[in-house]
């Protein structure tokens, strides 16, 4: 049960390098943030300061109000799950659950009971507790990794990444335990990924990083809906969405492309004229039929994935390359070609330049 | 069937593993085969007549106190030399691991002595600790102790060891600090927000997790101390004063060379063969098959 405020910390190594410029971030009770990001953005580094592994070089990280950024990890009452889970190798899986209950002194009684619950929790059976950690499956380690975190009763859980070493199936299981796992426990955790399908489906908030700066943060409908730049926007949503330059229309009420295509425009107050990186998920990309269409597709390959198929092709005088996700699968080879459209609510405008959102 | 690769026969494959064949027979296998001779013989001390008397030499041995005073001296030595000379590898890799600056310095300038020959090293000591010239003596007498290492048995008996451990120190120093490398740092970073302070990190962690590397070491520096510190208690004592250093080594040197008593010292030498083998087939045994995590 804790409240986590990080206050414009700062991470600059000996080296020179800064890792992390200044972040800001209220994470209320039982809340799941996760930080997500490419690798280097600066996430795990984060996540390690809250932790207590990595030094604060300016701000302050407190919990309940408390700042912690001179405590050692112990004092801090939180709980880390690692990517490659560190359970420790030559004991048992009883005693990597019970290692930080002996250290706080526990009766053996209560250590004990601690330990039966949590694997209960987890659903590890009674006999996997006698075995060494390399007798286990990648997802009875993690479950095991799981259990010593939950075992201590933290204010905060710290995830780093804990899912890349699963395979895709048991991501996808693991994912959803997490998922109902904190739900049911109510503590409060951040949760470290690169992958944006994890991001979107664990956290309450998303925290974009890139390059050791906040892109966005907000929830993953906002994410997914309003992005704040060309970043968020690319990096949230898969396929990823199509970018292309264009110009908003004399009258500020359509979009130029430069094949000379015209897309109809909602009143954004975008300034008439003005370059601008139009955005387009592939989702929203609708197949056509008549006057409506807006341009011609020419197919250059298409994905069949079953439930839907995504179109990779060009249009315009330009060939500007494009990506339409349509429903069901489509009788059409490479070569062939159909016209699209789309709805005036689904176009974002980026400024070119700086790659923030234009209203 | 299975089809067989055939090789034309050649002369090659026998003269690419002759050099270590002949190596093996001329500085192994000859002069074993020559201990094993001679321990079954007694030779005047003209070597003159030789005359065979079977396991004599062995029961000889078993009953002289001499021999049996040696054995137990060596237990202690090496005992203490291997003891003495990992707790101070250990002490550097935990430090050494820590580093972070100049980390690279530090390592090459533990792993010198390593490269200094047995009797250079015991030289170094000599000198150090020299009754009438020694800096340490002089030291040593300046807080009330009466160093004379040529006259006090156990004194001497501490210098030897202290130079043994000394030269086999850089050694384990290297092989713990690539165990202690090798172990995960998110171990280390999970024990500690388990609540593990360093000290605790480390006997519950750190020292469980290089335990093979530890009991490699053991094996080595036990055969270290009992065959390879010959040149150290030559240059240093001599095994004097009164035998107070004559570890089972110097002993078959001291009966065989300088005593005469080549069929005793030959006895000796089977029986340290026998140890050496003993402790290289546990070894084996255990090392091979250590625990991997």
């Amino acid at each position: 049960m804790a409240r986590v405020t990080v206050n414009g910390v700062q991470k600059v190594y000996p080296n020179g390098f800064k890792a992390i410029h200044g972040v800001d971030i209220d994470i209320a009770d039982g809340e799941f943030v996760v930080l997500v990001g490419p690798s280097g953005c600066g996430k795990s580094t984060l996540l390690r300061m809250v932790a207590g592994l990595e030094r604060v070089t300016d701000g302050t990280i407190s919990i309940d109000g408390k700042v912690i950024n001179d405590l050692e990890p112990a004092e801090r009452d939180i709980a880390m799950v690692f990517q490659n889970y560190a359970l420790y190798p030559h004991m048992s899986v009883y005693n990597n659950m019970a290692y930080g209950l002996k250290i706080r002194g526990l009766s053996k009684a209560e250590i004990e009971d601690r330990v039966k619950k949590a694997s209960a929790i987890l659903e590890l059976n009674e006999d996997l507790l006698i075995r060494s950690p390399r007798q286990l499956s990648g997802g009875q380690r993690q479950r095991v990794a799981m259990g010593r975190a939950i075992v201590r009763e933290p204010s905060v859980f710290l995830f780093d990444e804990p899912l890349s070493n699963l395979d895709a199936k048991l991501r996808v299981q693991m994912r959803l335990e997490i998922k109902k796992l904190q739900e049911r426990l109510g503590i409060t955790s951040i949760y470290v990924t690169h992958d944006q399908v994890e991001a979107m489906t664990l956290g309450h908030r998303l925290m974009v990083l890139n390059e050791g700066r906040v892109e966005q943060l907000g929830t993953p409908i906002e994410l997914y809906e309003r992005p704040a730049s060309i970043f968020v926007a690319g990096f949230i949503g898969s396929p990823a969405m199509n970018f292309m330059d264009a110009k908003v229309g004399s009258d500020s009420r359509s979009i130029d492309l430069p094949g000379g295509e015209r897309l109809p425009l909602n009143g954004t107050g975008a300034e008439a004229g003005r370059p601008v990186t139009l955005g387009i998920r592939p989702e929203h990309l609708e197949r056509a039929s008549g006057q409506e269409g807006v341009a011609h597709l020419n197919v250059d390959l298409i994905e069949h994935l079953g439930a839907d198929s995504l179109v990779h092709g060009h249009f315009g005088n330009d060939r500007t390359d494009l990506t339409v996700r349509v429903q069901g699968t489509l009788n059409m080879g490479p070569g062939d070609t159909f016209d699209f459209s789309v709805a005036p609510d689904h176009l974002h405008l980026f400024d070119p330049q700086s790659g923030a959102r234009i209203a | 069937m299975l089809k067989r690769v055939h090789f034309e026969p050649s002369i090659l494959p026998f003269l690419l593993v002759a050099p270590q064949i002949v190596i093996t027979v001329v500085f192994f296998i000859w002069p074993a085969s020559q201990a094993l001779y001679q321990s079954v013989l007694v030779e005047d001390a003209f070597g003159l007549s030789t005359e065979f008397v079977y396991f004599d030499n062995f029961i000889e041995l078993a009953g002289d106190e001499h021999y049996l005073g040696a054995f137990s001296r060596t237990a202690l030595f090496s005992f203490l030399v291997a003891f003495l000379a990992m707790a101070f590898a250990l002490i550097l890799a935990v430090m050494a691991d820590r580093v972070i600056k100049g980390g690279t310095t530090y390592r090459t300038l533990l792993i010198w002595p390593y490269a200094v020959a047995p009797v250079v090293a015991g030289a170094l000591w000599v000198f150090m600790f020299d009754p009438t010239l020694g800096l340490i003596t002089y030291a040593l007498t300046g807080l009330g102790v009466d160093w004379n290492h040529k006259l006090n048995g156990p004194q001497a008996m501490t210098l030897v060891i202290i130079a043994a451990a000394w030269k086999q120190v850089a050694y384990n120093f290297l092989f713990f600090l690539a165990g202690m490398q090798a172990i995960p740092k998110s171990l280390i970073e999970a024990a500690a927000i388990d609540g593990a302070g360093p000290a605790r990190r480390f006997w519950t962690i750190v020292f469980p997790l290089i335990s093979p590397t530890t009991f490699f070491l053991l094996v080595i520096n036990i055969v270290y101390a009992f065959f390879e510190t010959f040149g150290i208690v030559h240059a240093v004592t001599q095994g004097g004063p009164a035998k107070a250093t004559e570890i089972l080594v110097y002993k078959v040197y001291n009966d065989g060379f300088i005593g005469l008593d080549l069929g005793g010292s030959a006895a000796q030498s089977v029986i340290l063969m026998l140890i050496v083998i003993t402790l290289t087939v546990i070894q084996f045994r255990y090392i091979e098959k250590k625990v991997e995590y």
